[in-house]
């Protein structure tokens, strides 16, 4: 046990010093796997964020109950009566009366009020349900079209639903770009891991004839993948939180404009960490691969 | 220690490197395996450290039976052999301490007992003044003797050596032969490959190949 991990640290030792001791290579790596890493990363933060913009903008979601002008005060209590059962505190009524008062005090609308030979405006109830997927909204707004005396209920969930198919994409070109990615990442690592193997091809072969394990002579070439991923993983945290951070100010000026309080949010810390794990996930798979194939050749090579 | 019977082999391509040897060597034995070039001398060395497998025949070293082993089983059975190459393998990415070193990082030995124990082994071929030197640095001589300062690192009981004064002066190649008298003097059985018999102090076997054939 202890000689197990005395020999997994000189492996990992002897991985960081060979990443060290080619500083560009490993920066180059570096800075591609972290980039291949910041695109699908940051297209999950912008789903995100729009989702979020979403949520804020579905928040203020309403379903308004219109009455024929002839509904009877019994049809109209009857309505009253089942929306108090069933959305207790989430409706308000708007009379016709109301209604139109409001309606006069919209800038140039009181001369035309005024002039109206009677009220033409229903009365109606304006409902907030807390439900709010889009086939709910829709289920909802069609039990309350059935009611007795209800003219026309008015759902604003074409936007919604557009909303929703719109990020249902989103998400599949996100998931689509991470996939290609995750390939790319363990096709860069399989290029660096087999010139490392094929340079100490010399030492490979030595180290088997005086007893090396398989085990043994994989293992430091294990490390380094996983270490690239990892490093590559932290590299495209850091662009991200970078990337944030410039766009932080312009985002919020822009969310006053439109008299908002909408502001980014980036990667929870348990993000930042599964950056890491995945590259080095990645990495750990890339340098498997490699290893196994470029070992596999120099023995046929040698025979 | 050695016990081989109706040891062949045959190389892909068909030629016939060693055919149907049969002999044994004891342990404490000082052995000589000579014979003209291509003769099979470096073929049997292969044979007797599992580089290469028998075509047929049984080679049994140390009490295991090679060609039934598994290939999982051959770095343990590597590691209780000295070797020294015809060709040395040293590494020349390290200094002649690392190369001496090697065998002990491999079986995990904590790295300041690997690294009195190479000093220990390079000191004994004389060595222990170029411990930093990379071995491209050495002689012929000072990088036989660090092959062989690799090889009894860890302190084996077969020690097995291919033509270790191939390149080296009349000097140099008593020293290094001075060197495996002095192993053998503490039990280690020592089989070297030579086309010089004459030249191996107090031999106690002496095997001649011919054409890949035993004479007697
Ligand atoms: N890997 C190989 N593939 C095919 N033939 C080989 C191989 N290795 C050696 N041979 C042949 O087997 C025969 C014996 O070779 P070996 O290397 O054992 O000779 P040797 O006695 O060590 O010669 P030397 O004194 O020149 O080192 C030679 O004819 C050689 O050509
Ligand atoms: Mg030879």
């Amino acid at each position: 046990m202890k000689t197990w991990l005395r020999q997994h640290r000189a492996a990992l030792g002897h991985a960081l010093q060979r990443l060290w001791r080619a500083p560009l290579n490993t920066l180059l790596s570096l800075v591609v796997i972290g980039i291949a890493m910041t695109l699908p990363a940051a297209g999950y933060i912008l789903l995100d964020n729009v989702q979020k913009l979403g949520v804020n903008a579905s928040g203020v979601q309403e379903i308004s109950v219109f009455m024929r002008t002839d509904a009877s005060d019994e049809m109209t209590g009857a309505v009253e009566a089942a929306l108090a059962e069933r959305f207790p505190g989430q409706w308000r009524f708007v009379s016709r009366a109301v209604a139109l008062e409001s309606l006069k005090t919209r800038e140039g609308m009181a001369d035309i009020v005024e002039s109206l030979p009677q009220n033409p405006l229903p009365d109606a109830f304006v409902v907030e349900p807390q439900a709010s997927a889009p086939k709910a909204l829709e289920s909802l707004k069609d039990s309350l079209a059935a009611l007795p005396g209800v003219a026309h209920v008015q759902l604003d969930s074409a936007w919604i639903q557009r909303f929703d198919a719109l990020l249902r994409l989103g998400r599949l070109i996100v998931s689509l770009l991470a996939a290609v990615f995750a390939v790319g990442l363990v096709a860069i690592t399989f290029n660096t891991i087999r010139l490392q193997v094929l340079a100490r091809a010399d030492e490979i072969e030595v180290a088997r004839l005086i007893g090396a394990t398989d085990a043994f002579i994989r293992r430091p070439f294990y490390y380094s993948g996983i270490l690239q991923g990892g490093l590559g993983g932290l590299a495209a945290g850091a662009l991200i939180l970078l990337g944030l951070a410039a766009l932080q100010a312009p985002v919020e000026r822009l969310a006053s404009l439109y008299g908002s309080d909408f502001a980014l949010t980036g990667l929870a810390l348990r993000h930042f960490a599964l950056l890491p794990l995945i590259g080095a996930f990645l990495g750990w798979i890339g340098a498997q691969i490699s290893v196994s194939l470029a070992l596999r050749q120099m023995e046929q090579g040698n025979a | 220690m050695i016990v081989a019977s109706h040891l062949t082999k045959r190389y892909p391509g068909g030629h016939e490197a060693l055919r149907d040897l049969s002999f044994e060597i004891a342990a404490g034995d000082m052995a000589a395996i000579c014979g003209h070039s291509g003769a099979g001398k470096t073929t049997l060395l292969k044979l007797l450290c599992a580089v290469e497998r028998p075509t047929s025949g049984s080679l049994v070293v140390n009490g295991q039976n090679l060609p039934a082993l598994k290939k999982r089983a051959l770095p343990y059975l590597r590691r209780n052999l000295g070797v020294v190459f015809q060709d040395q393998k040293l590494l020349f990415d390290r200094s002649a301490l690392d190369n001496a070193r090697l065998p002990l990082d491999i079986i995990g030995l904590p790295s300041r007992e690997a690294q009195r124990r190479a000093r220990a082994a390079l000191d004994k071929v004389g060595l222990l003044a170029r411990e930093k030197a990379n071995p491209i640095a050495l002689s012929g001589g000072e990088q036989q003797r660090l092959a062989i300062a690799r090889a009894v690192v860890n302190r084996p009981s077969l020690l097995l050596a291919d033509e270790p004064t191939a390149n080296l002066d009349p000097e140099a190649a008593r020293q290094v032969l001075e060197l495996f008298y002095a192993f053998n003097q503490v039990r280690v059985t020592i089989v070297i490959a030579t086309h010089a018999p004459q030249t191996i102090p107090h031999p106690t076997r002496l095997l001649t190949l011919d054409h890949g054939r035993l004479n007697a």
